[in-house]
């Protein structure tokens, strides 16, 4: 195993430790939960290949489902942003492209091209839970009140710890 | 041939994500279902054990608001025993007849290690399960008032289903005119239930007290579930709107006691050798 994949390997652990111990504990006002562990698949190097995020993705997902007793639901996201995410990646190239092994974080591309990146697809991810979950279309209005809560909550954290802890421009 | 193979090679990522989301779906309908698997959630000793701990530092900070309640039980407790003592005595009642209903329902307490009110589908995880007799099925009560049932059981945990689960329905009566209804939660506020299937000519009064129902096979009948808030008619249509407050606070659960009804298995089967399969 490569250096870089000893960390990704870690931070898979640290990021479903954090979810389901702490995480899981922090509701605002009943409607805006944090899902960080999406950061995991979102930070991943991006030439990754979209195979592996999406396995990657079911995994998280998987052990997340496990503590929230929601078998299936977070997989289910995981996987459809693990699909989406490269698409998007390759939609919002900036000028002259991206340069090999580049990590996509705030360091390398900036504030602004990071929230275009991440603010959809975390968008995607918490809309696809919230109405997997209420299966259907009965509760949209408030399950899209949740996924704005949600997305707020989630950006901020993820934006805050972009700051916070050191990051590499490229592996 | 090779055409196809191609075909799916180019487009093997598509098809990953066909297969896996087929996979999930699957996962979420077979979770649905009541008495499902039984390792893949918080009922696993690994992941109960985790919850636990963390249960255990979160308990600090509502030890105030679990004495207050656990005494307040106590003392109505020990109000309904003297109350019962009296009648024993006055009635001379020394010499029960029939023990068996007397002694019906059992009780296993039981100390909450995870619970959620937030989500659409919310379940409790208790640290009692096989060993102390609990078995998937039973009715959990805190307080005396209605909490859930038992969906999945391991050696030592069970998940319970809480009444806050958009899936989980109560068959249940308004004590004052005994008409039947099914009180079913709406997923949004997490101290509001519905009350369901009320028809036009009752009467409802703001204030009506909800409990437990004798027709269904889990809870015992006359258990407490909340109060009418508020309630609405429309135009034409064949049952009421009402809104139930519950009386108990989901948020801040501690400790539940899963009941164990003595006679279940038997009233089981005498209405399956009268209704037969068809239940």
């Amino acid at each position: 195993m490569t250096r870089e994949g000893i960390i990704q390997f870690i931070s898979f652990f640290l990021y479903a430790i954090v979810q389901v111990l702490l995480l899981k504990n922090l509701v605002f006002f009943n409607t805006g939960f944090c899902f960080l562990y999406v950061a995991f698949i979102l930070l991943l190097p991006i030439e990754t290949n979209p195979m592996l995020l999406m396995f990657l993705g079911f995994a998280i997902g998987f052990i997340v489902d496990i503590f929230y007793n929601s078998l299936g639901l977070h997989a289910l996201s995981m996987v459809l942003v693990g699909y989406l995410r490269n698409y998007w990646l390759g939609v919002i190239t900036p000028q002259g492209g991206y340069d090999a092994g580049n990590l996509p974080n705030v360091k390398s591309h900036g504030l602004q091209w990071f929230l275009v990146y991440t603010m959809p697809l975390i968008f995607v991810h918490h809309l696809t839970l919230f109405l997997v979950e209420s299966a259907g279309f009965g509760l949209f209005w408030y399950s899209m009140l949740k996924t704005i809560a949600s997305l707020s909550f989630t950006m901020t954290l993820i934006v805050v710890l972009q700051y916070l802890v050191p990051q590499r421009k490229r592996i | 041939m090779e055409r196809l193979f191609n075909f799916v090679y180019r487009y093997r990522a598509f098809f990953t994500l066909l297969s896996l989301e087929i996979f999930c779906v699957w996962l979420i309908i077979q979770n649905n279902q009541y008495q499902s698997t039984k390792y893949f959630n918080s009922s696993n000793r690994l992941v109960a054990q985790m919850n636990e701990a963390s249960q255990n530092v979160r308990n600090y900070f509502y030890l105030a608001n679990i004495n207050s309640s656990l005494a307040e039980e106590n003392s109505l407790l020990r109000k309904k025993l003297e109350k019962s003592e009296r009648t024993v005595q006055f009635f001379n009642l020394k010499q029960i007849k029939d023990s068996a209903q007397f002694t019906q329902f059992d009780y296993v307490s039981a100390k909450v290690v995870n619970n959620t009110t937030k989500y659409y589908k919310n379940f409790i995880t208790i640290n009692r399960g096989a060993d102390a007799g609990i078995e998937a099925g039973m009715a959990a009560i805190s307080e005396g008032k209605v909490v859930g049932k038992v969906k999945s059981v391991t050696n030592h945990y069970a998940v319970l289903i809480s009444l806050l689960n958009l899936d989980e329905q109560v068959s249940c009566m308004i004590k004052r005119s005994g008409y039947f209804g099914t009180v079913q939660w709406d997923g949004i506020n997490s101290s509001v239930v519905s009350l369901k299937y009320i028809p036009r000519h009752v009467h409802p009064v703001v204030g009506d007290s909800i409990v437990t129902s004798a027709y269904n096979a889990i809870f015992p009948e006359g258990i407490f579930i909340g109060k009418i808030k508020e309630f609405n008619l429309k135009d034409e249509a064949p049952f009421y709107d009402i809104k139930v407050t519950l009386g108990l606070d989901f948020a801040n659960l501690a400790f539940v006691d899963v009941i164990k009804s003595r006679l279940k298995k038997e009233r089981d089967s005498v209405e399956q050798i009268t209704f037969g399969e068809s239940r």
